[in-house]
């Protein structure tokens, strides 16, 4: 199933990877709003796994965690909305992301069979570095699904190699050292990083954390795989509520438009 | 004996990738990784050079009043009336509970690793006030993170910590009380790794927290053996300690652990009761992952972290540092749980038999206490840590015994 992200990132333009919140509002309208980013342009959906305890998120992804949990949102919710979007989209990767604790609690072997019965493509878990990755990366790609690693501003040439063992799908590059939705990082450090990690790795490799607009968006997938927005479209959500789709998809299509046409159309 | 407890000992945790048994370990995100490989590179140098010990040891004796008392209890004995109740007196520290044992430690292993700003979390406000005295003390900035819960219910607390210099920040995600603030905290360091030292309150975390909070904290165990063996010429039957995270619990058991004829018992927050809304997390949870480490959570079927409660700010944390889980799961250590109304009680015992004030944190060992002794011989010693003061609490307790202050 890793497939899907390998065509995905295999498209003749960069990629736009879009973030939202399971159960965001509630989760009856997740569906609405995932088929809003793939309308929009999207090419790999991230979706969030939430969580009491979001400590690498910053404000609005946080906000979005308790609205879905606040709104009655449980893993099996998640699993659902997942199984739906695989049925309307059966081309579309779709990657879970979230924290160690809901994605182990009924054992490694349980979470990844949940995710290859649902479709789910890759997953990234915020809070399992490499060192602790011992069950749930074999029990994800025994199943064929893609544990996706971060890199992150801090992670040296001494680490890299251990990050990039049994990472598959993409490379998730935080740009910044930070929680996500906060400032972006110098184009200049983005660029030079993106070059590091692609001298060691054949993996696609994707920037996040602190993109919010098409510009920004434009001027990173000039230099990365693809493009990593969340915060952004988690904060429509927040804003426009039952009535997000509408407004994600337009963000999305913008976002689509700028990092898709980022390499043929001059800075 | 000694080599047979060599063989067997308890005190050999965690191995060299921070694991406590199954517990442990270092569940953070990959920007804290290099940084806490660091900080386990810097402690071990730390721990082999006598210059930082000896550093340590003289402040913990000129600033902090150090070695605390060891204290015979005689009314509380006698009106328990079976084993001989002893305390080991960390509530006359400087700052009024061993919170600060800690906070010496990991303020010389920040300024040994270049760190220029100080972070922390706290919950009733100690470990804040602690963190906020040792910063105040060698000059650096300092920002407490504390849930808005807290905050209101610890005002003198929050007071002192301004007084002292520091920058309170009220936490209002999630259930404003110490898990959010842990949060927060984690959050600041991640954005801040190249010149910030996060001070972690309790020996939870990522390793090499539970490690080298416990061996800061374990001043406690070390003086009181001595102290014990010195007065009596034995070893206490009983150690009792409460437990938050689970660090003055361990800073007094890890020095006994290999002593086979100690028991001990360690005494989780039952709250309003087990049945219903609690602190107890190996009473009522079972092994997760949070805060970097996997112990044993309070929480829901999905893993989703559920609100902890208990009368005492310091004690009101869904979590406990991973090597009471393992001393648990293997037997070692015994753990009960008291509530809120036993531990008003005891507070009162105290302040009726002895004098002294506790905090309601150790009021909870001292109703663990005032249930065990009067089962045991009167030739039997129980030790209990007396870990905090009560004065940041006679506000609680005033509001809960329908006093208007
Ligand atoms: C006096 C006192 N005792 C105990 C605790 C609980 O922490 P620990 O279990 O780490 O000792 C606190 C925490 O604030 C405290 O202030």
């Amino acid at each position: 199933m890793t497939t899907r992200l390998a065509t995905a990132f295999a498209k003749p333009h960069p990629a736009l990877v879009c973030f939202v919140t399971a159960g965001d509002p509630e989760p009856h309208h997740t569906p609405a709003i995932l088929d809003a980013l793939v309308a929009g342009g999207a090419d790999v959906i991230e979706l969030g796994m939430p969580f009491t305890d979001p400590m690498a998120d910053g404000p609005a992804i946080q906000a979005a965690n308790l609205r879905a949990l606040g709104a009655g949102t449980r893993t099996g919710d998640v699993f659902r909305i997942a199984a739906g979007f695989r049925a309307r989209h059966p081309e579309v990767p779709l990657v879970l992301m979230g924290y160690a604790n809901p994605m182990t609690t009924r054992g490694p072997e349980w979470f990844a069979a949940e995710c290859h019965a649902a479709g789910v493509d890759g997953v990234i878990c915020v809070d399992l570095p490499p060192e602790e990755d011992d069950a749930l990366g074999p029990a994800l790609r025994d199943k064929d699904i893609a544990p996706i690693r971060l890199a992150t501003p801090t992670t040296d040439a001494a680490r890299l190699p251990a990050v990039l063992e049994g990472s598959a799908g993409f490379l998730y590059y935080v740009s910044v050292a930070g929680i996500t939705g906060k400032q972006q990082a110098q184009l200049g450090s983005i660029e030079d990083a993106v070059g590091r990690l692609k001298a060691a790795t054949d993996l696609p490799v994707a920037v996040g954390f602190g993109v919010r607009t098409p510009e920004q968006a434009a001027a990173i997938a000039r230099v990365a795989d693809g493009v990593v927005v969340g915060s952004a479209l988690v904060e429509l959500v927040g804003e426009h509520g039952a009535d997000a789709a509408g407004p994600v998809r337009a963000l999305t299509a913008a976002l689509a438009q700028a990092v898709h046409s980022a390499r043929t159309v001059a800075a | 004996m000694a080599s047979e407890a060599l063989a067997n000992s308890f005190r050999t945790q965690p191995d060299e990738r921070g694991h406590f048994g199954a517990f442990g370990g270092r569940y953070v995100a990959e920007t804290l990784m290099p940084l806490i490989l660091e900080l386990e590179h810097h402690y071990r140098a730390a721990k082999a050079d006598p210059a930082f010990t000896a550093e340590f040891e003289d402040l913990l004796e000129h600033y902090v009043g150090r070695p605390s008392p060891l204290y015979f209890a005689p009314r509380l004995t006698e009106e328990l009336g079976g084993a001989q109740v002893w305390f080991k007196r960390d509530e006359l520290n400087h700052t009024g509970a061993h919170k600060i044992n800690n906070c010496i430690g990991q303020i010389l292993l920040a300024m040994r690793m270049g760190k220029t700003r100080i972070i922390a979390e706290t919950g009733a406000g100690q470990h804040g006030v602690a963190t906020a005295t040792v910063c105040a003390r060698f000059g650096l900035p300092c920002v407490i993170y504390m849930g808005s819960k807290d905050v209101e219910r610890q005002q003198p607390n929050v007071f002192r910590m301004r007084l002292l210099g520091a920058e309170v920040i009220p936490v209002h995600s999630g259930a404003h009380t110490l898990k959010d603030a842990m949060n927060e905290a984690l959050r600041d360091w991640v954005a801040n790794v190249h010149d910030t030292f996060y001070i972690i309150g309790t020996a939870a975390g990522p390793h090499p927290y539970p490690e080298l909070v416990r061996d800061f904290q374990s001043v406690i165990g070390k003086e009181a053996r001595a102290q014990m063996l010195a007065r009596t010429g034995r070893l206490p039957d009983l150690l009792v300690a409460a437990i938050g995270g689970g660090s003055n619990a361990i800073g007094l058991f890890h020095p006994f652990l290999d002593d086979a004829s100690v028991r001990m018992l360690g005494v989780e927050a039952a709250g309003h009761g087990l049945d219903k809304e609690h602190a107890a997390s190996l009473a009522g949870g079972r092994p997760g992952i949070l805060h970097g480490n996997k112990t044993y959570l309070l929480q829901d079927a999905d893993g989703q972290i559920t609100e902890a409660h208990s009368i005492s700010a310091g004690l009101d944390y869904p979590g406990i540092g991973p090597e009471h889980s393992w001393l648990k799961e293997i037997g070692r250590v015994d753990y009960t749980s008291v509530t809120d109304t036993e531990a008003l009680e005891a507070f009162q015992l105290l302040c009726r038999t002895e004098g002294i004030i506790p905090a309601l944190e150790p009021s909870h060992a001292i109703a663990a206490v005032a249930k065990v002794a009067p089962t045991m011989a009167k030739d039997q010693v129980i030790l209990a840590n007396l870990c905090g003061r009560g004065d940041k609490d006679i506000f609680t307790v005033a509001e809960h015994l329908g006093v208007v202050l």
